[in-house]
């Protein structure tokens, strides 16, 4: 990626940037997690399509063009002066990989939220990091209501590999969503050490 | 700005019928379309990804402090992009903020780059893995919210 810094006239750092991808089906509590965590609300980015893009000299071209737009949440969490963590919620449908190859590149890893109520949502979510080789742990939001299911029956549901964590969580609440953090940074740290 | 309505665990009508944003999005940009669709291109001046610095969505941004600014040479989204990125925010920070697509953000902000306006900090990528000290002031972090 860039590497221009333009630095030398600026009198504050400034601070470079992580991020964590948070992927799941729909109201799997994506938005929620990143909530429970971030210093800010969330904030949603539209991203139009990339062939409106590339049409930008040709206004009649675009309007003749199926323009899609894909919004993304997130959130911030400023790790210190020189570091600022972005949490993205992922737009779960298959259709929208093409923006998940772009948002993966480069990022520290992957939570994917698991809802025990419609598992096979987030199947794709699993493949789709185990393929590109982006470490993840597997979140189970724990619904009221819901079914409890133990860590290893999901594990075994998703046929994770024995390294992948599997952790129990209440994406509302900002401790349970620091320890699925947690438990993702330290996963890195342990492939980083391997 | 869309709405965070993505999960209310006391709603009850939470579930796939009622939260396809797809439907949303449609239902969003029926009236209005042409405005939204030509509008940001317009502001970037028919520019394109070829003549822009590399940006990334996080690629933090912070408006350059001694530079003397030609306010008649810049567009006014750029007037507020300036403005927004006295404190360091990132592309998709900006986007949100200014509710301008990530893409024309990238546009905007490169002009404002070559012409020493503001900074850009490269994000760490795979292809600079992250060491281990970040890794664990990231878990300090983390610990501390």
């Amino acid at each position: 990626m860039a590497s221009r810094d333009f630095d030398p006239v600026a009198e504050a750092p400034v601070p470079s940037a992580l991020k964590i991808l948070i992927a799941g089906g729909f109201g799997a509590g994506k938005t929620t997690l990143v909530g429970s965590v971030s210093e800010i609300a969330p904030l949603s980015t539209e991203e139009v399509m990339t062939e409106a893009s590339y049409g930008v000299d040709d206004l009649s071209g675009v309007e003749s063009k199926t323009t899609t737009t894909v919004a993304l949440d997130f959130g911030r969490i400023t790790i210190n002066e020189s570091l600022v963590l972005y949490l993205f919620g992922t737009p779960g449908q298959e259709r929208f990989w093409f923006m998940w190859e772009e948002l993966s590149e480069g990022a520290l890893g992957a939570v994917v939220i698991a809802d025990t109520r419609r598992l096979e949502t987030c199947f794709a979510s699993v493949d789709f990091f185990e393929r590109r080789d982006v470490p993840f742990v597997v979140a189970v939001n724990c619904f009221e209501g819901a079914h409890r299911y133990a860590p290893d029956e999901v594990r075994e549901a998703l046929s994770l590999s024995p390294e992948t964590p599997v952790v129990l969580c209440d994406a509302r609440d900002r401790a349970s969503a620091k320890e699925v953090l947690l438990s993702l940074v330290n996963r890195v740290a342990e492939r980083v050490a391997a | 700005m869309q709405e965070h309505d993505e999960f209310d665990p006391n709603d009850p009508r939470h579930g796939l019928e009622h939260r396809d944003p797809i439907d949303g999005f449609d239902d969003d940009t029926g009236a209005g379309e042409d405005d939204r669709l030509v509008r940001p291109y317009v502001i970037a001046q028919g520019r394109d990804h070829a003549d822009s610095v590399r940006l990334d969505m996080i690629s933090v941004v912070i408006a350059a402090k001694r530079a003397e600014v030609d306010e008649l040479a810049l567009e006014p989204e750029q007037l507020r992009i300036l403005e927004l990125c006295r404190r360091p925010q990132s592309v998709a920070e900006v986007s949100a903020h200014l509710d301008i697509p990530v893409a024309v953000v990238k546009v905007l902000l490169s002009d404002l780059l070559n012409r020493g306006l503001a900074l850009a900090r490269a994000p760490y990528t795979a292809k600079s893995p992250v060491s281990r000290d970040v890794l664990q002031a990231v878990l300090d972090g983390i610990q501390r919210l």
